[in-house]
């Protein structure tokens, strides 16, 4: 199976997407990450770590502390939970926002980008928690098959794929290592 | 997960866990400005309930309401059942409305398990008579764990009124099925037959039963329940078997003092026992919504049975 992403490559794309981060924003002292579980919750503290850093060799550093983050879980607000009412419910992850996203802009930041149901309801789910002023997407790679109107703002990778094969993200919180390998 | 909630036998170790862990998820959303999620919209779940309760049923259909369920209560005392409706017809008359889950509480063991047998909804046991009440032993253990790293080789005593106790049942097949050393204590007329056989030390003095234990759940004396005389007084009941903090000193330092309510102060536990700094009888009731939340969604997912078959 190919492994088309290694950890350098991985470290170098999301290091190229904080600095894109950093040029499109005016400011971040309102900007905050929010991940979605299990593995868009490391990327986006690595994004944030990685934007403190670069801000603070620039020393631009923001008077406001490090970057709030937070992890989402979107189990609840799947559309298919109806659908699968054979199979044993999804484990639940944990949901921890621990700042108010009120007229923040919120990045949500995930592993894979598919078919755009994740995001449709991770939408849903941060709505509940306040209005912030605005939600842009950051994902490490974009497999393509959309099914929803839903587009990354922030990609790391774009990754042809035909809907038989499967993406599979792994990073060291999660997994012991870094890569990103297409299953047939 | 089984069609059903029954009894706390109906899961294996592994669909214990899965639920506590499902409930700390759960807990999160009551900390939440808008603490509803829409998981469960569209589904129906009746509240059936023939036997007085506040906590229970409020936590339920809180749990309920928070998952987005649409939720009816039966109030027996308004209803059919006045007019000599039997249970079962009862039950079938809801199922014709088909909802998605019943939730019961009925003074009859086993009223629970005919509606499993007539239904297709599925059914959670809320308290059936003298037999068992499976989510209030999983609060407990979810309470336990937040103050105890493992359940496993903790010595929990159970104090009280042993014979007319579904909290104590459902408790006893839980904590022993964790791994937990479960002492049980109360008067002799009110200790079941075969207690032992469940896996637990019984024992008629409190202070033994107390001695170095990490958990102290109380039993509450079910005064309706008891048309025999159990035991001459309720004021010799409580110097004999009453949690006074005397008798907490005996347990660890950071032993938890436990009730599934409602509580008769000055009865099974003294006012300052029951107020002070070890007792975690509110937690208890907090975690009840997340703990039945957990319930509510695993249950409305496959059953593995009929995925086997």
């Amino acid at each position: 199976m190919p492994v088309v992403m290694d950890a350098n490559r991985i470290g170098r794309t999301l290091t190229r997407i904080a600095h894109e981060i950093l040029e499109r924003s005016r400011g971040i002292d309102d900007l905050a990450l929010v991940g979605i579980q299990r593995r868009g919750v490391p990327l986006a503290r690595r994004l944030a770590t990685m934007i403190n850093q670069i801000q603070e060799e620039d020393g631009t550093a923001s008077s406001a502390g490090p970057l709030a983050t937070g992890a989402l879980d979107i189990t609840l607000y799947r559309d298919d939970l109806r659908r699968h009412a054979a199979s044993a419910q999804p484990v639940v992850g944990r949901t921890d926002i621990p700042f108010s996203i009120d007229d923040k802009r919120i990045l949500l930041v995930d592993d894979v980008l598919f078919t755009g149901r994740t995001i449709r309801a991770a939408l849903d789910a941060l709505i509940e928690f306040g209005r912030p002023k605005s939600i842009h997407l950051a994902v490490l790679v974009d497999r393509g098959h959309r099914e929803l109107p839903i587009k990354a703002d922030y990609v790391g990778k774009n990754l042809p794929t035909s809907l038989s094969q499967s993406v599979q993200v792994r990073l060291v919180e999660t997994d012991g290592r870094d890569e990103v390998e297409i299953q047939e | 997960m089984k069609k059903d909630l029954l009894s706390i036998s109906d899961l294996t170790r592994d669909e214990i866990y899965r639920i506590l862990e499902t409930a700390d998820a759960m807990r999160e959303i009551g900390t939440r400005p808008i603490k509803k999620v829409p998981t469960l919209r569209g589904k129906t779940v009746v509240n059936l309930f023939y036997e007085p309760s506040t906590r229970t049923r409020t936590s339920f259909e809180i749990a309920e309401k928070r998952l987005s369920a649409d939720t009816l209560n039966i109030a027996v005392s308004a209803s059919s059942v006045q007019k000599g409706e039997t249970l079962a017809d009862t039950a079938m008359n809801i199922e014709a409305m088909s909802p998605d889950m019943i939730v019961i509480r009925h003074a009859s063991s086993g009223a629970c398990h005919l509606l499993s047998r007539i239904c297709k909804s599925r059914i959670i046991n809320a308290g059936d008579g003298m037999h068992e009440h499976p989510t209030q032993a999983l609060l407990d253990a979810y309470t336990i764990r937040q103050h105890k790293p493992t359940i496993e080789g903790l010595k929990v005593a159970i104090v009280g009124d042993l014979l007319h106790s579904r909290v104590l049942r459902s408790n006893v097949l839980l904590l022993t099925k964790l791994g937990a050393d479960v002492w049980v204590c109360g008067p002799p007329t009110l200790v079941p037959r075969g207690m032992q056989q469940l896996g637990v030390t019984v024992s008629t003095s409190v202070e033994a039963a107390i001695d170095r234990a990490d958990v102290i759940m109380m039993l509450r004396i079910q005064q309706e329940r008891m048309q025999g005389a159990y035991f001459p007084s309720l004021r010799e009941y409580f110097s004999l078997f009453g949690m006074t903090s005397a008798r907490v000193a005996l347990a660890k330092p950071d032993v938890i003092i436990m009730h599934p309510g409602p509580m008769n102060r000055g009865v099974e536990i003294a006012s300052d026992v029951a107020d002070g700094p070890h007792s975690v009888i509110l937690e208890q009731v907090a975690n009840g919504v997340a703990v039945r939340m957990a319930v509510l969604y695993l249950l409305a997912g496959g059953v593995e049975d009929e995925v086997a078959a």
